[in-house]
C-alpha cells in the first residue's frame, strides 16, 4: 500500500526524501561502476516488466479474489540490491506522477517502504542467508516466500510508523497496525508464492540469471555474524509487532478481513469490501479505547509521550536505520 | 488489476495532453517541477486542522488548469480514482478525535471532522498539482529537468528507459491476457500454474528485449546519456514563475495562523 501526501508531515516526508535521495545517488554510483554495462537496459525493461506483469493476474483458489505480482523481491533476486533499488524507485516515481499513487512528498516514504526494505534489508540479510549458494528446490521456495512476506510486513509497518509520526491521522498506532499487518500478511503470502514460482522457473531455464551464487563467490556463504545480525533484526521487528498483537488482539476477525481482501487493494470493488469490513471492525470492537480517545484532541501527542508502543516503534526504526547504515557501509568496504 | 489496462490507456492520454501548446507548456520543465515541489511541501506543512486556510492554495492548480486549457473532467476522474486511500485513513479521524474545535452557530464541529476535511483537501491539492504537472510537461522533459537539477544521470536514464518500455511491454502483456481469456472457459486456465508460465514467458521476452537493446546501444556508441536537439532555457519567465508562485505559497503559509482564523470565524458566527 502506498503512503499518501495527505497523511504526511513535511518533517517525516523530508527525512525519508533525504534517505531516499542519498540511496539513489549511492546506487547510481554503484551501477555506473559495474563492469557489465548491460545492466542499464536490463533495469529499464525490468521496471517495465513489473508494470506489464501487473496486468496479468490469476484467481486465488477458494477466495474468489485474484492476485498479481508486486515485484520488489523478484527485482532484487534478478538484479541485486542497488540496481533493484533504482528500478523500484523509478517505477514508484512513474506511479506517483501518472497514477497519482501517493504523491511527491510521500515518494520518499514509498521508495523506502517498497524499495529500500526489499533491496537492502530483506534481500541481503534474509533472502541470501536463507537461500544460500546452491539451494534445493524447497529451500529456494521457502526463501522466496519468507522474504516476500517479511518485506511486505516491514513495508506495511513503515506506512504505519510514517503515518503516526506525522500525526495527521488520528488513528491510534495499535489499531492501524492491527488493520495493516494482517492484510499485508495475506498479500505477502500471495506475493511470496508468485515470486517463488517465477524464481523456480527462471532457475530451471536460465539459472545464470539469479543473483544467488554470483554475488558472494569467494566467501563462505554461511557467516555467524551476518546470520546473528539478521536474526536480531528480525526478532526485534517481530517482537515489536508481536507485542502489539498480544496486547490488543481481540478475536479472529482480522483473519477474515485478510481473507475477504485477499489479493490487492487497488480495485474499487475490493476497496468497498475493505471499507465495509473496517466499519464492521469498529462497531464490533468495544474493547478499543474509544472513551479516552474522545478526551483530548492532541490525543496522539499525549499518547506518544507515554505509550510504550510509541517508544518501541521509535527504537525499532532507529535501530533499523542506524544498524543498516553501518552494515551496508561495512559490506562495501570489504 | 482489471483497471491496469485502463491506466495504461490513461497514461498515454496524460502523455498526449503534455504535447499540447500553451504558455504553461512552453515553460522550462525545471521551473514547473520546482514550483510543484515547493507547493507540496507548503501544503503538507499546514496544521492538521487547517481547512479554510488551505483554500487559497487551490488557485495554483486551477489557474494552471485554465491557462493550459486542460480537460477538467478527465483530471477530476483521475483524482477520484485514487481518493479511496485518503478517505480510508481519514474517515477514522471523526471517530477518534471528537473534541469540539469550531462552533458555527448552533453547530459544533469536532476536531476529527476538521482534520478529515483537511486530509481530503490536502489530498486534492497535492495529487491535483502533480496531475497538472504531468499534463503540462511531458515525462521525458521532466526526466531531463531532473537530470539538470542534479539527479544522477543513471537514474534519469533508468526513468527514460522505463517509460519507453512500459508501453511496449504493456501491449505485450495485454495480448497475452487476451489470448488466455480467449482460451479459458469457466475460469479454468486462470490458476497459478498458467499464470506463472505466462509471467515467465513475459520475463523471457523482456530479457530478450534487453539483450537486443544493449546490442543496439553498443552499435550506436551510446555514452550513457541521451542527447537532445533542443534544450529549453531557464529564463526570466521561468524565474518569475518559480519566484512568483513560491512567494504566494509562502506568504499564504506565513499569514495563515490557523488559530487566528478560527477565532475570527467564531467572532463572525
Amino acid at each position: 500500500m502506498h503512503m499518501a501526501d495527505a497523511l504526511l508531515s513535511p518533517q517525516v516526508g523530508g527525512v525519508l526524501w533525504g534517505v531516499t535521495a542519498g540511496t539513489v545517488a549511492y546506487c547510481s554510483r554503484r551501477v555506473r561502476q559495474l563492469e557489465d554495462d548491460s545492466t542499464v537496459p536490463m533495469m529499464g525493461v525490468m521496471g517495465a516488466f513489473i508494470f506489464a506483469a501487473q496486468m496479468i493476474n490469476f484467481s486465488i483458489p477458494a477466495t474468489g479474489s485474484s492476485g498479481h505480482l508486486g515485484g520488489g523481491m523478484i527485482l532484487a533476486i534478478l538484479l541485486g540490491g542497488p540496481a533493484a533499488f533504482l528500478t523500484i524507485a523509478s517505477v514508484l516515481l512513474v506511479q506517483a506522477l501518472f497514477f497519482a499513487d501517493g504523491g511527491l512528498l510521500a515518494l520518499g516514504c514509498n521508495i523506502f517502504n517498497l524499495g529500500f526494505i526489499p533491496a537492502f534489508i530483506v534481500y541481503p540479510f534474509l533472502f541470501k542467508p536463507l537461500a544460500g549458494a546452491d539451494p534445493s528446490r524447497r529451500r529456494l521456495f521457502l526463501a522466496c516466500l519468507v522474504s516476500a512476506v517479511v518485506a511486505l510486513q516491514l513495508g506495511a509497518l513503515g506506512v504505519v510508523l510514517e503515518t503516526t509520526f506525522s500525526g495527521i491521522s488520528a488513528l491510534p498506532l495499535s489499531s492501524f497496525l492491527l488493520v495493516m499487518q494482517p492484510i499485508h500478511l495475506a498479500i505477502g503470502l500471495v506475493e511470496g508464492v508468485v515470486t517463488a514460482v517465477v524464481v523456480q522457473m527462471i532457475r530451471q531455464q536460465q539459472p545464470g540469471l539469479l543473483q544467488l551464487a554470483t554475488a558472494t563467490p569467494a566467501r563462505p556463504v554461511f557467516s555467524w555474524r551476518r546470520t546473528a545480525l539478521a536474526l536480531l533484526l528480525v526478532s526485534l521487528l517481530v517482537g515489536g509487532i508481536g507485542s502489539w498483537y498480544a496486547s490488543s488482539q481481540p478475536d479472529g476477525l482480522e483473519w477474515s478481513v485478510a481473507k475477504v481482501i485477499g489479493g490487492e487493494l487497488d480495485s474499487t470493488s475490493s476497496l468497498i469490501a475493505t471499507l465495509d469490513n473496517w466499519q464492521q471492525r469498529i462497531a464490533v470492537l468495544p474493547d478499543y479505547d474509544f472513551a479516552s480517545a474522545t478526551a483530548d484532541n492532541s490525543l496522539w501527542s499525549s499518547r506518544f509521550g507515554t505509550s510504550l508502543s510509541g517508544i518501541l516503534g521509535a527504537t525499532v526504526s532507529l535501530t533499523l536505520i542506524v544498524g543498516l547504515g553501518v552494515l551496508v557501509r561495512k559490506r562495501n568496504q570489504r | 488489476m482489471a483497471g491496469i489496462e485502463h491506466s495504461l490507456f490513461d497514461l498515454s492520454a496524460l502523455d498526449t495532453l503534455a504535447y499540447q501548446d500553451s504558455p504553461i507548456h512552453r515553460l522550462d520543465a525545471r521551473a514547473k517541477v520546482l514550483t510543484v515541489l515547493v507547493f507540496v511541501v507548503v501544503v503538507a506543512s499546514y496544521d492538521k486542522y487547517a481547512v479554510l486556510v488551505l483554500l487559497p492554495l487551490l488557485v495554483f492548480p486551477v489557474s494552471l488548469l485554465i491557462m493550459a486549457r486542460l480537460p477538467v473532467a478527465f483530471l477530476l476522474k483521475r483524482l477520484a480514482l485514487v481518493a479511496p486511500f485518503a478517505l480510508l485513513v481519514g474517515m477514522f479521524n471523526p471517530l477518534y478525535d471528537q473534541q469540539v474545535q469550531l462552533q458555527l452557530g448552533g453547530l459544533a464541529i469536532s476536531g476529527g471532522w476538521l482534520s478529515f476535511l483537511s486530509i481530503l483537501l490536502r489530498f486534492s491539492l497535492t495529487i491535483g498539482s502533480v496531475l497538472v504537472l504531468i499534463a503540462v510537461t511531458s515525462f521525458p522533459a521532466i526526466c531531463h529537468a531532473l537530470g539538470r537539477l542534479g539527479v544522477p544521470w543513471t537514474f534519469v536514464l533508468q526513468l527514460l528507459f522505463l517509460y519507453r518500455y512500459i508501453f511496449v511491454l504493456g501491449a505485450e502483456a495485454e495480448r497475452m491476457v487476451r489470448a488466455r481469456s480467449l482460451r479459458s472457459f469457466h475460469g479454468r486456465g486462470n490458476g497459478l500454474k498458467i499464470y506463472a508460465a505466462l509471467l515467465t514467458q513475459l520475463l523471457w521476452r523482456t530479457l530478450e528485449r534487453a539483450r537486443r537493446l544493449y546490442r543496439a546501444m553498443l552499435s550506436r556508441c551510446f555514452s550513457g546519456r541521451f542527447r537532445l536537439l533542443s534544450t529549453s532555457r531557464f529564463g526570466r519567465k521561468e524565474l518569475l514563475f518559480v519566484v512568483g508562485w513560491s512567494g504566494y505559497f509562502i506568504l499564504l503559509r506565513l499569514g495563515s495562523d490557523a488559530a487566528a482564523v478560527r477565532s475570527w470565524l467564531e467572532g463572525v458566527f
